[in-house]
């Protein structure tokens, strides 16, 4: 039994002769409908590749849950992510919602006060920070600061093999790398919409009381009458399923990762890109599922006065 | 009686008609493989034949299309995740690239299967740790350091500590000694030897590296590249010890023992030219 191949032991023809160069040979004639269905079948290629790829990614995400649920991860795994995702993300989420509370009322001032409401830009700078801006900001922040450096950390331990090696060494790598940071994002960016809230709230105050001069008890009586605890909860309620999809295609682009450092890069661009979409397409579609729930609750809700 | 001789009879590793194909790109084909307990078996090859993906179907990185793997008799398929990480503690994988973890210290890296399994205090892991050091000859000052402030070479002896350090029953290395200097390559096939003399542990050496292939192990089994084969040849082109390998008279095997380019040359110079006529 040691030479299994014996019949090889001698000499054979191998395989691998030089191969003949082909005849140049006329193109086939092609039918007037093989350009349709060569577009058809691109199409259709695309078409199944998505939904391949949509399949992964939920079960990608479903494994995660598994996970998450039936094994809590270790401690020294959760707080680097929990710094990197809360702690380091706090200061530029501030920063921007600061500026954009500002931005709110330069942007809205002129109009207002042709119409002389200029004490009404309370109630809009408010009710578009928390129910819109804040969240979708402060995951717009994550997704560019945190979710493309986790997508090129993770891609890069694909590239070296370092997945591998966890998997070798009996850890799964989803729930080493891939719940942690889920948690992170998940538990941290209500907290970072809240700050991002808070600031931009701030930044519209100091632009329109401070600078523009509208009067501040009319400023604040005015939000107060239109910005009511469920627009907040809105806000932050939606940060938490962007906060899941942040985390989750960053992970997937990561663990995805094709060789080289192009590979790495571009899961890094995907995962913003994707991410950023995915926000959008959430917020619409979180934004009229929680209004038909608020109208059904609340029928005589959408009033002026 | 007959249960423990057949128990000791049967194979630590079995590959049973195992094919991979990634995309449409099929990398093994009809792969049987039995290595029995305490063999060292070097498995030899040009780049791309398929070395790696066998190796790494033998720990489950990577999932037969067909075929099956079989540990201690045992179907790596049938087990869950939570089952396949626990075996696979019994396994020491070294990585072609040591695939250290670059965030953490080389102690963190070497002490990681340890933690991984969780029944050791601090006072034994930091034991433990320096005694795999001291086994591939490095100093103890290099436990505080990151993977990045290590020569190729004392990274690759750091992954070989990793990979010890639980004392497994099967270890396998990817290319040991590729990338390495030949006094690198001789300290680390040194290594192998010893820590196969030391105590008895399976080994899968996944190497182009005909020194190592040589001097290393108990039996050589030479891959080809499917690209290169017609649709009935078998993949396994020499399964042997290793003192047959320059008596075989396979010209593929010939060729790889001597490296000789052969026709690869012409080949290249072919398909360079058929490129110049389609106008890249």
């Amino acid at each position: 039994m040691r030479f299994q191949n014996a019949a090889w032991s001698s000499e054979l023809p191998v395989s691998t002769a030089l191969p003949v160069e082909p005849a140049p040979q006329a193109e086939p004639q092609r039918g007037w409908l093989d350009p349709l269905l060569d577009w058809l079948a691109g199409w259709g290629e695309l078409v199944l590749e998505t939904f391949a790829a949509i399949g992964d990614f939920s079960l990608f995400f479903f494994r995660t849950l598994v996970w998450l649920f039936t094994r809590f991860p270790r401690f020294e795994t959760l707080w680097p992510n929990f710094h990197q995702v809360g702690v380091s993300s706090l200061p530029v989420i501030a920063l921007t919602g600061t500026f954009i509370g500002m931005v709110l009322a330069v942007q809205s001032y002129y109009q207002f006060r042709q119409l002389g409401l200029e004490t009404r830009l309370g109630a809009v700078i408010n009710m578009s920070l928390v129910r819109e801006l804040g969240p979708v900001l402060a995951a717009t922040m994550l997704a560019g600061r945190v979710g493309s450096s986790m997508a090129a950390e993770l891609g890069t331990m694909r590239v070296t093999e370092q997945i591998d090696a966890l998997s070798a060494m009996g850890a799964n790598p989803i729930r080493y790398l891939v719940v942690p940071r889920f948690l992170a994002c998940f538990l941290l960016i209500p907290l970072l919409t809240i700050m991002a809230d808070f600031m931009g709230v701030a930044g519209g105050h100091f632009y329109s009381v401070m600078v523009l001069g509208i009067d501040m008890h009319h400023y604040w009586f005015n939000s107060a009458l239109f910005v009511g605890p469920y627009d907040i909860f809105v806000g932050i309620f939606k940060s938490v399923f962007f906060g899941s999809a942040i985390a989750m295609v960053s992970c997937y682009q990561g663990f995805h990762c094709s060789a080289g450092a192009e590979g790495v890069g571009r899961a890094a661009t995907a995962s913003f890109v994707y991410s950023f979409v995915l926000i959008l397409f959430l917020d619409l579609v979180l934004g009229i599922v929680l209004d038909a729930i608020y109208f059904t609750l609340f029928p005589e809700g959408a009033r002026l006065f | 009686m007959i249960e423990s001789i057949l128990e000791q009879q049967r194979p630590q590793l079995e590959v049973r008609n195992v094919s991979v194909t990634f995309g449409t790109q099929q990398v093994l084909r009809n792969i049987q493989l039995s290595i029995p307990a305490g063999q060292t078996l070097v498995v030899l090859g040009e780049s791309g034949c398929g070395k790696t993906v066998l190796m790494k179907t033998l720990i489950g990185l990577v999932v037969p299309t067909r075929g099956e793997v079989l540990f201690e008799g045992e179907n790596l398929a049938d087990l869950d995740d939570r089952e396949l990480s626990q075996l696979r503690l019994r396994y020491g994988f070294v990585f072609q690239n040591a695939a250290l973890f670059d965030s953490m210290t080389i102690a963190q890296n070497i002490a990681f299967p340890l933690k991984q399994e969780g029944r050791w205090s601090s006072a034994e892991v930091r034991e433990k740790v320096l005694a795999k050091l001291a086994e591939v000859g490095l100093p103890p000052e290099v436990i505080y350091k990151k993977p990045a402030q290590l020569s190729g070479g004392m990274r690759k002896r750091v992954g070989l500590a990793r990979a010890l350090i639980m004392n497994p029953d099967v270890i396998l290395y990817d290319e040991p000694t590729t990338g390495l200097d030949p006094i690198m390559t001789d300290v680390i096939n040194q290594l192998i030897i010893r820590t196969r003399r030391r105590n008895p542990v399976t080994s899968v050496i996944v190497t182009h590296n005909m020194d190592t292939a040589r001097r290393v192990p108990d039996r050589v089994v030479m891959l080809y590249p499917l690209t290169r084969l017609d649709p009935d040849e078998p993949q396994t082109v020499f399964d042997g010890p290793p003192g047959e390998l320059d008596q075989c008279r396979d010209r593929r095997v010939r060729q790889f023992v001597n490296g000789e380019a052969g026709q690869r040359l012409m080949e290249m110079l072919a398909s360079s030219q058929s490129t110049e006529t389609i106008g890249f």
